[in-house]
């Protein structure tokens, strides 16, 4: 048996992978990096608008800063975050930022002087402050109150992971490409690494390591149609599932981006909407306005596509071969912006679809995007059940998302979190905690139960076909664990996933135990469906609406009942993961729950909402210094690693 | 659309690591639907056909690189390539220049790191800057033509056009002399020239370009490589002399 052995063993080669990486190395620890494919060509990639960060250069960022990028986060997830998580996020991302600044990111600068834009429809020139000239410029987006997405075109993601990718490879990290993590070995308490397999040879090996983090992305190809790419199967989530200890939290919180092509479910920018581009019905009427008058087109995305789906409910849909769909406009931004800012978008639209989104619309309809769920870890990014399996990036949910997550918000949750974990799991593996007390043998008997199960696999009769029943689970969760949700259909869900999950034991393949597609995906499909599973018990346990997750025979937000995370377990041998709850302290939060100030009000409260906002409230007509106030409010600077404790510089706020 | 056609697949199909297998074309029928990419195509062969087909598909977007092949003999993206822009009978082959790992699957991103590592390909800091701090001015114009030259995906496309690249394994290909050119023009790298030449000054660098301009031709990003490589050849030979 082949055995491997790292400091830090990190499952997923995208920005929140090698950034994690990338910390360890800086503190004298020895990672390695698995990855499905070759680490630039990992989902993170694909981010095309841009990353947030509150670094108020640009006019319309004027006055931004922590407290802003917080509030507009916390409201984005519909209080159901982590609110410290949030802190730790908003005062970290300009410095996250400004690093990548420093590493190689192009990002696109402000220039001193007037220029035009599109907002809400009409044409308007704006004036850039002279010495904010050559200073990193940032676009309006969803949900937000200032533009706060800072941006490399509209291939931030690309250009941000090829930057992290190469300073990898400076600072010599393996990177070990085509290979997949099959399961986690531990003993119940402590996880020792991974038993690995290499989908060129087929080889098994074991990788162990003082810590293991998981940062393997969303689960988004359970669904029929997704934005994401096709490596984004969950089985970072299925891998901690498996252990039968870890949990995965809030694994019902997905979002549906307003804006994929028709019909693959390619992604087009929220920066389409974001620098002046409007939606449109089958009568080229914008319809936002009429639902939405403060925000518009720029709604939370969790709004917007619903918002959508209930236009096409009402007959407002264009008819295609593919379904319906709606109409993007970006026509008024003109070819000149579109070529400079958006060239992604224009490249999809000329290479998908044969159009020019100079001239054209481009039709668009919500398509699965975002996985808020995942390893459910401390704000370390530890697993609370599993000591030494950590977990971060959208993999995770250390949970600064809850419910919906804000466009912009993951890139810079990716590398932030790979900042804040990545100094964690150092303190870790240079702790006695971090001590490496595996026996080979435990390895063994771990890699032994891989093989077999393989072994099995390819000796199965092959009653049942992998390819049908992956079809039909997807079917299943587009159609009944979707956009709109409800009891009778959630019910069936699951039942039918259930029954899937049963027979997927009894495919059979036809090839060897190398490189062989069929293989892969006969492994991989039992552990999509337990993934699948946790995302539908837990919508239909949860009777509630928030943020992402809309029960239309329970409309309403009820903190009352549901101000909670969801918790699953899979325990070995049970038919169902076990579901339960962490209650969210209202008594502890910077921001109270409230009205996101969309739709109708319907919201059961908290009993402890109004007298924490009354405290609350005191503080504020105090009319402190903003620092004092929220620190008085909800401490979160110690959590910090001392490195990252520091005040962020800006043009209007010079360090002290 | 018009009415619908029949498509043939004429694809390579080889393990290296089957001993006994040698390599050879299948053939496949699949029917044509609106919009149907490559990508749609041989997934659909996959799961129909033959599941043991292997080919590397990762975004299907055109932004990931992974999905290069040689599409009735030229190099390009096969997710982004529409079905309908090709005539009805279509040979796939893995992409040349790279090692096989089966089928249509080869190990571009081994290659790419070995470039990488070969090139220093990586922004060389003068010193680490300390993130609280408002960061470095740059020109907006100048950010703008680094991020030009930055969107290369990886994806092999011009080293599989090179003449150069397949006579000489160890030639960087236009992807390294690129990449070099583009932390060339970065203020933030702090490399000399003639650290550039120790680099890619002889016949395996930017000495062995022929100037056959295929790497241009095939560049799904449409990046300006002759140009980069012109501006790159004339400030070596300035180093050289």
């Amino acid at each position: 048996m082949k055995i491997i052995h790292s400091d830090v063993l990190v499952i997923g080669g995208g920005l929140a992978g090698q950034r994690v990486a990338l910390a360890a190395k800086r503190r004298g620890l020895e990672p390695s990096i698995l990855s499905l494919v070759p680490a630039k060509r990992s989902h993170s990639v694909a981010a095309q608008g841009g990353m947030q960060a509150s670094l108020a250069n640009c006019f319309k960022g004027e006055g931004d800063n922590e407290d802003v990028h917080f509030e507009d986060t916390v409201r984005g997830s519909d209080w159901g975050c982590d609110q410290r998580v949030a802190r730790m996020f908003a005062h970290v991302a300009p410095k996250a930022i400004r690093e990548l600044a420093a590493w190689g990111v192009a990002w696109n600068r402000v220039r001193a002087g007037e220029h035009e834009a599109v907002i809400n429809g009409q044409r308007v020139t704006l004036t850039e402050r002279e010495d904010a000239h050559g200073l990193i410029t940032a676009r309006d987006f969803g949900g937000t109150r200032k533009w706060r997405t800072c941006y490399t075109s509209d291939g931030t993601g690309h250009a941000m992971l090829y930057t992290v990718s190469d300073r990898v490879i400076a600072e010599a990290i393996p990177v070990h490409e085509r290979q997949e993590a099959l399961a986690l070995i531990h003993d119940g308490h402590r996880c020792h690494g991974a038993v690995v397999r290499d989908l060129i040879t087929g080889e098994l090996s074991a990788h162990l390591a003082r810590a293991t983090v998981i940062a393997t992305g969303g689960y988004g190809r359970i669904w029929g149609i997704s934005t994401n790419a096709l490596i984004n199967e969950g089985m970072g989530a299925a891998l901690a599932l498996e252990t039968g200890v870890a949990r995965l939290g809030n694994m019902e919180a997905v979002q549906f981006h307003p804006t994929a092509i028709l019909p693959t479910g390619i992604l087009v920018t929220e920066g389409c909407r974001g620098d002046g581009g409007v939606l449109r019905d089958v009568d080229g009427h914008r319809f936002m306005p009429d639902y939405e008058p403060e925000k518009k087109d720029l709604a939370s995305r969790d709004v917007v596509s619903r918002r959508m789906a209930e236009h096409m409910r009402a007959g407002k849909g264009v008819k295609s071969p593919y379904g319906e769909h709606l109409w993007l406009d970006i026509t008024q931004l003109g070819a000149a912006h579109i070529d400079r800012n958006l060239r992604e978008v224009k490249d999809i639209c000329r290479y998908f679809l044969g159009i020019d989104p100079a001239k054209d619309f481009i039709p668009v309809r919500p398509t699965q995007h975002y996985s808020m769920g995942g390893v459910r870890t401390d704000y370390r990014g530890e697993s609370q059940w599993l000591s030494g399996l950590f977990s971060c990036g959208e993999a995770a949910c250390w949970d600064m998302h809850g419910f919906n997550r804000l466009g912009g918000n993951s890139v810079a949750e990716t590398v932030v979190a790979g900042m804040l974990v990545g100094e964690y799991v150092a303190d870790f593996c240079q702790s006695r905690h971090g001590d490496q007390e595996i026996s080979t043998a435990l390895a063994r008997e771990f890699v032994q139960r891989e093989q077999r199960g393989l072994e099995k696999i390819i000796a199965n009769p092959g009653h049942e076909n992998a390819v049908d029943l992956r079809r039909r689970m997807e079917q299943i969760m587009t159609d009944k664990v979707g956009l709109f949700r409800n009891g009778p259909d959630l019910e069936s869900a699951v039942a039918e996933l259930a029954e899937l999950l049963a027979r997927s034991g009894e495919v059979g393949v036809n090839g060897g135990l190398d490189a062989n597609p069929e293989l892969v995906l006969a492994y991989r499909l039992p552990r999509m469906l337990k993934v699948a599973l946790t995302v539908a018990m837990g919508a239909l346990n949860r009777t509630e609406s928030r943020g992402a997750h809309f029960r239309e025979d329970y409309p309403a937000r009820n903190d009352r009942d549901w101000l909670n995370r969801t918790l699953a377990c899979w325990r070995e041998g049970d038919a169902l993961p076990r579901l339960d709850y962490e209650e969210l302290d209202v008594l502890r939060m910077e921001l109270p729950p409230g009205f996101r100030g969309y739709g109708a009000k319907n919201i059961i409260d908290h009993p402890d909402t109004a007298p924490r906002q009354a405290e609350v409230d005191e503080m504020r007509a105090a009319k402190l210094d903003r620092y004092a106030v929220q620190s008085y409010l909800m401490s979160f600077k110690h959590l910090l690693p001392l490195k990252y404790r520091g005040r962020n510089e800006r043009l209007d706020e010079p360090l002290p | 659309m018009t009415a619908s056609r029949t498509l043939t697949f004429h694809v390579f199909r080889h393990n290296p690591r089957d001993s006994g297998g040698e390599p050879g074309v299948r053939e496949y029928q699949v029917e044509e639907t609106p919009g149907m990419t490559l990508f749609i195509a041989l997934t659909r062969i996959r799961e129909e056909h033959d599941p043991g087909l292997s080919f590397d598909f990762v975004c299907r977007a055109g932004v990931c690189g992974s999905c290069a092949m040689l599409i009735n003999g030229r190099p390009g993206l096969a997710c982004r390539t529409l079905t309908s822009e090709l005539p009805g009978t279509i040979s796939l082959f893995p992409l040349p220049g790279f090692e096989l790992i089966a089928d249509l699957s080869v190990n571009t991103g081994k290659w790419m790191r070995a470039m990488s590592e070969r090139l220093q390909a990586w922004v060389h800091l003068g010193s680490e800057v300390n993130p609280n701090q408002i960061e470095a001015a740059m020109d907006p114009d100048l950010a703008e033509a680094v991020y030009e030259l930055d969107r290369c995906i990886e994806c092999g496309c011009c080293v599989a056009a090179c003449g150069t690249a397949l006579m000489r394994p160890d030639f960087v290909g236009a992807v390294g002399m690129n990449k070099l050119a583009r932390f060339r023009l970065d203020p933030r790298d702090d490399r000399s020239d003639a650290e550039y030449y120790q680099l890619i000054g002889d016949d395996s660098g930017i000495f062995g370009c022929m100037s056959l301009l295929g790497c241009q031709d095939v560049c799904p990003k449409e990046l300006s490589l002759q140009t980069q490589i012109a501006f790159m050849r004339r400030a070596m030979a300035r180093q050289g002399l």
